[in-house]
């Protein structure tokens, strides 16, 4: 078997046992919204914390993050360890238990639905909708992009970047359509399994053929010994903090993450995920970014374009080990993107469509026309990841500060009940506007006592702006609420759980 | 215990595990053990011991601040 159709075989191969699983799924759903988006509320812990894993991961662990580990070190495992670990696991607590708890009560399906009836206002659900469906369009473009790339790279070039992507798009169009939430947090459960331990298999390969981790550091150390010290001129305090900060809060607004809190079968499922959170992080990260980094220190060279931890793996693992490495990389892509273009249409269905377009819309009849909006939307975002604008990293971390806008007008609102409906409609408008200014406004540079400070950056003295704009909408939320008085349709008992 | 004060302790617990879950005190340590840094394996362990807090917050204390149960 020549080398091409080897490494095809193993990557359809894991495409068709996750379409088995939702098939499987499918015959278990009943066609009813509830269940086709959230499983009926009935996730158990393995279920839920991988699918909210895998939905986290994307692209970013098998080439982008070891990728940055390669040019700059090992420092991006204490973000992700502060920023997944320990930041996103508090706010999985704050944020996420106290929704499922009124979700239950409620039933709610979606972050902007809760909102918009707590403060009586269609026109509050449909921006948050709107707000959330913005950042997520050029985030599913990115999955599609690195699948379009990964493809094109395992077979050197005989499948273009085109193909790749819109065969991988295809088959999520598929596959969401057919299976939903409980489909999808299944073959997560696959996917984020076979990532753990295709990782541990791959480092301790290298490792292995190295002689060690001692020896691979050794090696390092004499080609890039700042590697090893903490911190550098990229990795500044700054840096570090604002990434983490910014990313952690992004990803608990994220559609596809902030519809996991609805998931959960019970609170047990919830505190068992929140504990092991930390573990399964560093059970991921450490071996990824480790590989990355000393593959700098091996003289692995890596052509423009081209991700560090295929090569070095074509390197020092046979080929059928690598392309699997690839197809666990596609996994992750294809998770985050299924989950994502399910919330997403779940967000455009019932809070757009529904009460703007057809009230009256059926609960069958809904489950069929979100179907039709994955594949509109998957379609639509293929077109634009044909034009390949920027880099993976810089799209993303603008979509996560997107998002991050989003997180404190929420928290205000799920925990005191003094916020009025204008308030959060200020935090909300002028976090999103600060930070859309700073994304879309070229940079201007203004003097300012003497010294040039440039405008509408997105750092200011390394410190991400995203950071200014959640403090705005946080200020603006208690400011404005404090001054106005609720409206009578608006009800503050509604995200209140008090004893059964 | 009053509740006032069991509800600061944790409160501090999180700032310092989200603190110091970054080495500060060993910024430019180069120093490595097992071929691994050391400010490496501050933060695997720091993780494990988050895990840990978090696992008896959840048995403990979990629905306290929720407003439900009768904790």
């Amino acid at each position: 078997m020549s080398e091409l159709s080897l490494q095809l075989g193993i990557v359809v191969g894991y495409l068709v046992v996750a379409l088995g699983v939702g098939l499987v799924a499918y015959r278990l759903t009943s066609n009813v919204a509830e269940d086709y988006y959230l499983a009926d509320r009935s996730i158990g812990t393995l279920v839920l914390l991988f699918t909210t894993f895998a939905t986290l991961l994307s692209a970013f662990t098998f080439f982008a993050g070891p990728n940055i580990a390669y040019a700059q070190g090992p420092e991006w495992i204490l973000v992700m360890g502060v920023m997944d670990g320990i930041l996103f696991a508090i706010l999985w607590y704050l944020i996420g238990y106290k929704q499922w708890l009124v979700g239950r009560r409620q039933g709610y399906v979606t972050l902007s639905e809760m909102l918009g009836d707590r403060f009586g206002s269609t026109g509050l659900r449909g921006l948050v909708a709107a707000i959330s469906l913005f950042w997520l369009f050029p985030y599913v473009m990115l999955q599609q992009m690195g699948a379009g790339e990964a493809l094109a790279g395992l077979t050197g070039g005989a499948l273009p970047y085109w193909a790749g992507a819109a065969l991988i798009t295809a088959f999520m169009i598929l596959y969401v359509v057919i299976a939903g939430m409980r489909g999808v947090a299944w073959t997560d459960t696959i996917q984020g399994l076979f990532m753990l331990s295709v990782t541990w298999i791959a480092l301790a390969w290298v490792l292995g053929a190295v002689g060690g981790p001692a020896a691979a550091t050794d090696a390092l150390g004499s080609t890039n010994p700042e590697f090893l010290a903490l911190g550098s001129e990229f990795y500044t305090p700054a840096y570090i903090i604002s990434t983490a900060v910014v990313i952690a809060f992004g990803v608990t607004m994220f559609p596809q993450i902030n519809q996991r809190f609805f998931v959960a079968g019970s609170d047990r499922v919830l505190k068992r995920s929140f504990a092991l959170w930390p573990v399964l992080v560093l059970l991921l990260f450490v071996p990824t970014f480790l590989l990355g980094t000393w593959a700098a220190g091996l003289g692995i060279d890596v052509p423009a374009g081209e991700n560090v931890l295929p090569v070095l793996l074509s390197e020092y693992t046979p080929v059928w080990f690598a392309a699997l490495v690839i197809a666990g990389a596609l996994a992750a892509m294809m998770s985050s993107s299924d989950s994502m273009l399910l919330s997403g249409s779940s967000y455009f269905i019932r809070d757009l469509y529904r009460p703007f377009v057809d009230p009256t819309l059926s609960e069958a009849r809904e489950a069929w026309l979100a179907r039709g909006g994955v594949a509109i939307f998957a379609t639509a975002s293929f077109l634009a990841s044909l034009s390949r604008p920027g880099t993976l990293i810089e799209v993303g971390s603008t979509a996560f500060g997107g998002f991050a806008q989003l997180t404190l007008p929420v928290l205000v609102a799920l925990y005191w009940r003094g916020t009025t409906r204008n308030g959060i409609l200020a935090g909300i408008a002028g976090s999103q506007l600060l930070y859309l200014a700073h994304v879309f406004v070229p940079t201007v540079p203004v003097d300012i006592a003497g010294s040039t400070v440039p405008l509408f950056a997105r750092t200011y003295a390394g410190w991400d702006v995203a950071l200014a704009g959640m403090t705005l909408g946080a200020l603006l939320t208690v400011s404005v609420s404090a001054l106005t008085s609720p409206t009578a349709d608006e009800d503050d008992s509604r995200l209140v759980v008090s004893a059964d | 215990m009053t509740g006032r004060l069991r509800s600061l302790l944790w409160v501090v617990t999180a700032c310092v595990l989200v603190v110091l879950s970054v080495p500060w005190f060993l910024w430019g340590d180069a120093r490595t053990a097992a071929g691994v840094p050391i400010w490496l394996w501050w933060h695997i362990g720091w993780m494990v011991l988050a895990s840990l807090v978090f696992s008896l917050f959840a048995r403990t204390d979990w629905d306290r601040y929720m407003g439900v149960g009768d904790v």
